[in-house]
C-alpha cells in the first residue's frame, strides 16, 4: 500500500481549478503533464484506447483564454477522459470492439458536449469491455486494463479504462456507463468514487447502447465532491433523450457538508453473508460503524428478491443488445468484410469477425429469450420480477435513507481468472445490478484495503436521491481521509 | 371497371356464384408531417437529392436515440376517429426485429400489442348499398430507406445502392377485417379510406409513388362454410387498378386449385403488372419470427382525453360530411356531391368557385359549377393529365364565367369555346371573352341586316312559314346564328325573325 502523496496527477478537480484561478498553473501546462504521464504509465495501465494529444493541448489553450477573460467554470481546463462508448463528434469511438474499429462520429454524445462547453479538455477514450459486457475490461477487443494497485489483476469493468485513469492520476475525472455496475465495481476495484445516477438524470444521447432501459452514465472522480462537481456539468433533461427527466437538476454541491446526524440507514443483509469476501464483509461493517459514530442510525434491511436480480439482468440486458447491435452490419459503418462476395454472406462475416465471444454470447441469449413461444416465459417474466424488485427497494426506502451493501464481492481479481468462467464473471455484479434492474442511483465510496487492494461501499437511495447518497458519502470520506490514497506507480 | 384477363371470365362468375371470397386489406400511408417520426429531419423527400435528409438519427448512428413526433401521433388520432375506432389511453411502441439492409437499425420502432387506435368501421358506397368493412387496428410506424438495385455495366455484377432519405418517415399502418367480398369492394374501400386520409390532410395517398401501400391476404370458401380457407398475402400491387386485378386473379386462382381438388398453399404472392398474375414470393415455412419488445428508448405515451377532444374539434369535413352537405345545401343531385367529394382539391375547388361567386349566391351558382367542374373541367383535367390544384383557371376565374353566362353576355357555346382558352392561357373569363369577341349580339337593330340576308338567301323558308311551317323560322334562326358565328342571342334573333317574316306574310 503506498502513502499519502500530494502529486499533481492527484489534485482533486476542485484543487485543480482552484490552480487554475489563480494562475498558479495554466491548463496547458496541466494537460501537458497527464499527457507525459499518460505516455510513461499507460503502456502498462492500458486505461487508454486512444489519446488526443493535439486536441487536447488546443482545448488546454482554449481553456487558458477563458480563464484570463473570466468565462472559466469549475471544469474549465480540467483534463478529462471519456469512456470509449461516448461517442465524439471527429475522434474515434470503437466500444473496444473490432467491429468499431474504424468509426469516427459525426457527432458528439449530450455528456461530451455538455463537458466540452464547460471547457473541460478530453485526453483521450477509455478502454471498456466490448460493448460495455463483462466485469474486468479482460473483453476488450485491443488489450486489458490494469489495476494501478496489482497490474497482475483486473481494474474491473466494464468501464476498466476510467477507473484506471482517474486512479492512476492519468486523467482528473473520467465519464463511464453502468448497465450492471460498470462504474461502481472498478470503482471500488480501483480505489476511486464512481457515481451511477438515477436512470434519467443523464442523458444517454450519444452513449452506443448496451442495454438502453440500464444504461446509465456516470462520472469517476477522486473526491465525493469531484463527484458533485461533474454532475453538475453533466446532469438534466436531455430532449435528444426521451427517457431522460425533465425535472431541471439540483445543484450537487449543496449541501454536501451537511452531515449524516440522524440519518437512516439499512444494511442489505443479503450482500452481507454468503457469496461475500469475509474480509470484504468485515471492511464494509467497519465502514458502517463509522457511519453509525458521524450520527447516523443502522439497522438491518431484507430485499428477498435481490438475489434474483442477476437473473432478471441475464434476460433484460441481453434482449435489449440483440436489438442494439444489430445495426452492425459492416453495410452503414465501421468494419465491413468486403472480401466475402454477397451482402448476405458479408454481413455474417462481418458480425463473425467483428464481435467478440462474450458480444456473441450475449446476442444469442437475447435473440433465444425473445423468440416466438419463449417471450412470455423469459422476457415478460423478467419484466415482473423487475417490478417485484423495484417495490422492495421502494419499500426498503420507506424504512430508511440509504441502504448499504459492499460494492463488489471480492477486491480485484487476477487477469484470466474468471474470463473463460462466464457465470463466476457475471456473479462479480451481484451487489450492483439490482441497483440497475430499480432504476436507483447507487455511488462507491472507497472504504478500505483487503491484502492492499481497494474495496468499496455501496451507498443507495431512492429515485432522484443523489445530494443524499454525495452527502453520505462525502461525510464518510472527508472522516476516513480514504481518498488520500494512491497506488505507487 | 372488370378488368380482368379474358381468360378468367367463367371464373369471375363461378368465383361469385360458388365461391365466397374473404379479402382483408393492410393498408400503409406515409403520414404528412413536417419532420420525421423520430428526428427532426423534414420528411418530404420529392426531389430532395439522395441521403440529404439523414441525421445521426434516421442514419441509425450508434448511441442516436428516438424522440416521439407528436404531429404524427395526432394524425392517426384523428385518422382513427374519423374511423370510429377508440383511441387508446395508454400506447406504447415495440422493437421489430428483422435484417435487411433498407432498414438502417436492424429493428423498425413500430407498435404491436397497444396500438393507437383499435376498433372501428369504414364505410363506402357501391351498386347503389352501403357497405361496411370493420377496422382491426390503426398504428404508428417508421418507414425504411429506399434501395436501388443496380448493374455494373463493366462487370455484369449486381449492386444495390441505399437512400435513407425515406428512412424514419411517419407511416401509418391500418389493419382491415375480413369483410371484402370481392375485388371491386376492395377497390371502393381503398379509395374510400384514401379519400378520408386526403381530406384529413393526413396522407397524400398516392400509390404510384408509394406513399399509400397496400397488402392483401385473400381467401376463398364455398358460399354458405363458416369456415375460412387457406390465406394468401398479395404484395406488390401499385395501383388502384392493380388492386382490383391482382384480387381478382388471385381469387379466380384459387378457385381454379379448389375445383382441381388440390389445396391453396399458405404463401406469400406478389403481384407482377406486366404479366397480370400473382407469383410466389415465399411460404409461410420461412415466416419471420420479429421477436417484439417493448422499445425501451421511448417511455409509454399517454394519449389524454383532452387532447383527443380537441384533435376532434379540429378535424377537417369528411368526405361523407360534405357530400351530404352539398345535397341539403345546394341541392345537388347526389352523383354530383358524390363527384365533387372523391378529393380533396375537386371539393375545396367547388367551394372556392362558390365563396368567389359572392355573398348569398352560393346556392344560385352551386349546380352550374357543380356542372363545369365535373363534365367541362374534368374532361380537360383529364386529357391533359393535369391535377385541379395545378390548373390554369382558378375558382375565381370559374365563377366570373358562369355570372357571363348568368348575364347573357355570352353564350353556352361561347362559353365552352372561352373555357378552353381560360384552360390553356390562364385568362380570367372577361379577358379571353373580350379578346375572342365572343359576347352575345342582344341589339335587335344590329341583327336586323343579317335576318334579311337569310331570308334573302331562303326564299323557300318565306314561302314554307307563309304555308304555316313552323320549323321554317326555326331553319332561319339557324342560318342567322351561323352568320353571326354564334354570336347571336337565339331569343332576340328569334324575335327578328318572326317579326321580319310577318312583315312579308
Ligand atoms: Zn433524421
Amino acid at each position: 500500500m503506498a502513502a499519502p502523496t500530494s502529486d499533481l496527477h492527484y489534485l482533486t478537480v476542485r484543487e485543480m481549478a482552484d490552480a487554475l484561478r489563480a494562475r498558479r498553473m495554466s491548463s496547458y501546462e496541466l494537460t501537458q503533464a497527464h499527457l507525459l504521464r499518460i505516455e510513461r504509465l499507460d503502456p502498462s495501465l492500458g486505461a487508454y484506447l486512444a489519446v488526443t494529444a493535439e486536441r487536447a493541448l488546443a482545448q488546454a489553450r482554449a481553456a487558458d483564454e477563458r480563464i484570463a477573460n473570466g468565462t472559466a467554470g469549475p471544469l474549465t481546463g480540467i483534463p478529462m477522459q471519456l469512456k470509449d462508448n461516448l461517442s465524439t463528434g471527429g475522434v474515434r469511438t470503437t466500444c473496444a470492439s473490432r467491429i468499431l474499429e474504424n468509426y469516427t462520429p459525426a457527432y458528439d454524445a449530450t455528456v461530451a458536449r455538455r463537458l466540452a462547453d464547460a471547457g473541460a479538455v478530453l485526453l483521450g477514450k477509455g478502454n471498456m469491455d466490448e460493448f460495455a459486457m463483462g466485469s474486468s475490461t479482460e473483453t476488450s477487443a485491443y488489450k486489458p486494463a490494469r489495476n494501478p494497485w496489482d497490474t497482475d489483476r483486473v481494474p474491473g469493468g466494464s468501464s476498466g479504462g476510467p477507473a484506471v485513469a482517474v486512479a492512476a492520476g492519468e486523467a482528473a475525472f473520467s465519464l463511464g456507463s453502468d448497465t450492471g455496475g460498470s462504474i461502481r465495481q472498478p470503482a471500488a476495484l480501483c480505489g476511486v468514487v464512481g457515481l451511477k445516477p438515477t436512470y434519467g438524470a443523464v442523458s444517454r444521447y450519444g452513449l452506443i447502447a448496451f442495454a438502453s432501459s440500464l444504461d446509465q452514465i456516470g462520472p469517476f472522480t477522486r473526491t465525493v465532491e469531484d463527484a458533485a462537481l461533474v454532475m453538475n456539468a453533466i446532469a438534466g433533461y436531455d430532449p435528444n433523450d426521451s427517457t431522460s427527466m425533465p425535472a431541471p437538476a439540483p445543484d450537487f454541491l449543496l449541501g454536501l457538508n451537511d452531515g449524516i446526524r440522524g440519518l437512516r440507514v439499512g444494511i442489505v443483509c443479503e450482500f452481507m453473508g454468503d457469496g461475500i469476501d469475509p474480509d470484504v464483509a468485515n471492511a464494509t461493517r467497519i465502514a458502517i460503524a463509522e457511519l453509525e459514530r458521524l450520527g447516523a442510525t443502522v439497522r438491518d434491511v431484507s430485499l428477498p428478491h435481490a438475489n434474483a436480480a442477476l437473473a432478471v439482468y441475464y434476460i433484460i440486458a441481453p434482449t435489449e443488445c440483440s436489438a442494439n447491435l444489430s445495426r452492425y452490419d459492416g453495410v452503414k459503418f465501421g468494419m465491413s468484410d468486403q472480401d466475402t462476395k454477397g451482402l448476405w454472406p458479408a454481413m455474417e462475416s462481418t458480425r463473425r469477425h467483428g464481435f467478440g465471444a462474450e458480444v456473441k454470447r450475449r446476442i444469442l441469449l437475447g435473440t433465444y429469450a425473445l423468440s416466438s413461444g419463449y417471450y412470455d416465459a423469459y422476457y415478460l417474466k423478467a419484466q415482473q420480477v423487475r417490478t417485484i424488485i423495484r417495490r422492495e427497494f421502494a419499500e426498503a426506502f420507506q424504512q430508511v435513507d440509504v441502504l448499504v451493501t459492499p460494492t463488489s464481492p471480492t477486491v480485484a481479481f487476477k487477469l484470466g481468472e474468471r474470463i473463460s468462467d462466464p457465470v463466476r464473471m457475471h456473479a462479480s455484479d451481484v451487489c450492483t445490478v439490482p441497483v440497475n434492474i430499480a432504476g436507483i442511483p447507487g455511488i462507491s465510496v472507497p472504504c478500505g484495503f483487503v491484502h492492499g487492494l481497494p474495496v468499496g461501499l455501496q451507498i443507495l437511495g431512492p429515485h432522484l436521491s443523489e445530494p443524499t447518497l454525495l452527502r453520505v458519502a462525502h461525510a464518510y470520506e472527508q472522516a476516513t481521509g480514504w481518498h488520500r490514497m494512491h497506488p505507487g506507480i | 371497371m372488370g378488368v380482368s384477363g379474358s381468360r378468367g371470365h367463367c371464373y369471375t362468375w363461378r368465383v361469385m356464384t360458388e365461391y365466397e371470397p374473404v379479402i382483408g386489406l393492410e393498408v400503409h400511408a406515409q403520414i404528412r408531417t413536417r419532420s420525421k417520426m423520430f428526428c427532426g429531419c423534414p420528411a418530404d423527400y420529392h426531389d430532395a437529392p439522395p441521403n440529404s435528409h439523414v441525421c445521426p438519427v434516421c442514419l441509425a448512428l450508434p448511441g442516436s436515440l428516438p424522440v416521439i413526433n407528436r404531429e404524427a401521433v395526432r394524425a392517426v388520432i384523428m385518422t382513427g376517429l374519423a374511423l370510429r375506432a377508440t383511441i387508446a389511453e395508454h400506447t406504447k411502441f415495440d422493437r421489430k426485429n428483422y435484417t435487411y439492409p433498407d432498414l438502417m437499425k436492424g429493428y423498425q420502432i413500430s407498435q404491436y400489442d397497444l396500438p393507437i387506435c383499435t376498433g372501428g368501421y369504414l364505410e363506402f358506397d357501391l351498386d347503389g348499398q352501403t357497405k361496411r368493412v370493420g377496422i382491426t387496428r390503426v398504428h404508428l410506424e417508421e418507414d425504411v430507406a429506399k434501395l436501388f438495385h443496380r448493374i455494373d455495366p463493366a462487370t455484369g455484377e449486381p449492386y444495390s445502392l441505399v437512400d435513407v432519405n425515406r428512412s424514419g418517415v411517419p407511416l401509418m399502418e391500418m389493419v382491415g377485417e375480413p369483410d371484402i367480398r370481392s375485388a371491386e369492394e376492395a377497390r371502393q374501400y381503398l379509395m374510400k379510406y384514401r379519400a378520408i386520409l386526403q381530406f384529413l390532410g393526413v396522407s397524400e395517398g398516392n400509390m404510384e409513388e408509394g406513399n399509400f401501400r397496400c397488402d392483401a391476404n385473400v381467401s376463398i370458401r364455398p358460399k354458405g362454410s363458416r369456415e375460412y380457407g387457406t390465406k394468401v398475402e398479395v404484395k406488390n400491387m401499385n395501383s388502384f387498378r392493380a388492386v382490383y386485378r391482382a384480387l381478382q386473379f388471385e381469387l379466380e386462382r384459387q378457385a381454379r386449385l379448389l375445383d382441381g381438388g388440390k389445396r391453396v398453399a399458405q404463401e406469400t404472392r406478389g403481384w407482377v403488372e406486366e404479366r397480370g398474375e400473382t407469383v410466389s414470393m415465399r411460404s409461410k415455412e420461412h415466416a419471420h419470427d420479429y421477436r417484439y419488445f417493448p422499445e425501451p428508448d421511448l417511455p409509454p405515451l399517454h394519449i389524454s382525453r383532452a387532447w383527443v377532444s380537441e384533435i376532434a374539434e379540429r378535424t377537417p369535413e369528411l368526405p361523407d360530411e360534405k357530400r351530404a352537405r352539398y345535397v341539403t345545401h345546394y341541392g345537388l343531385s347526389a352523383y354530383d356531391a358524390a363527384m365533387l367529394t372523391l378529393a380533396p382539391a375537386t371539393a375545396r375547388f367547388f367551394e372556392g368557385v362558390l365563396e368567389a361567386g359572392g355573398d348569398g349566391r352560393a346556392a344560385a351558382i352551386a349546380k352550374p359549377a357543380a356542372n363545369w367542374i365535373i363534365t367541362e373541367f374534368g374532361r380537360l383535367l383529364n386529357d391533359t393529365r393535369t391535377q385541379i390544384e395545378e390548373s390554369n383557371v382558378k375558382p375565381a376565374h370559374l365563377a366570373e364565367l358562369i355570372g357571363l353566362i348568368e348575364q347573357n353576355v355570352i353564350g353556352t357555346a361561347q362559353a365552352k369555346t372561352a373555357f378552353e382558352e381560360m384552360f390553356r392561357s390562364g385568362k380570367t373569363a372577361k379577358a379571353v371573352v373580350d379578346e375572342l369577341g365572343l359576347r352575345q349580339i342582344t341589339d335587335s337593330g344590329a341583327l336586323a341586316d343579317s335576318v334579311r340576308q337569310a331570308i334573302a338567301q331562303y326564299p323557300q323558308a318565306v314561302d314554307d312559314f307563309r304555308k304555316g311551317k313552323d320549323a321554317a323560322s326555326k331553319f332561319l334562326v339557324g342560318q342567322v346564328m351561323k352568320l353571326t358565328k354564334g354570336k347571336a342571342n337565339p331569343t332576340v334573333v328569334a324575335q327578328v325573325v318572326k317579326e321580319q317574316l310577318e312583315a312579308l306574310r
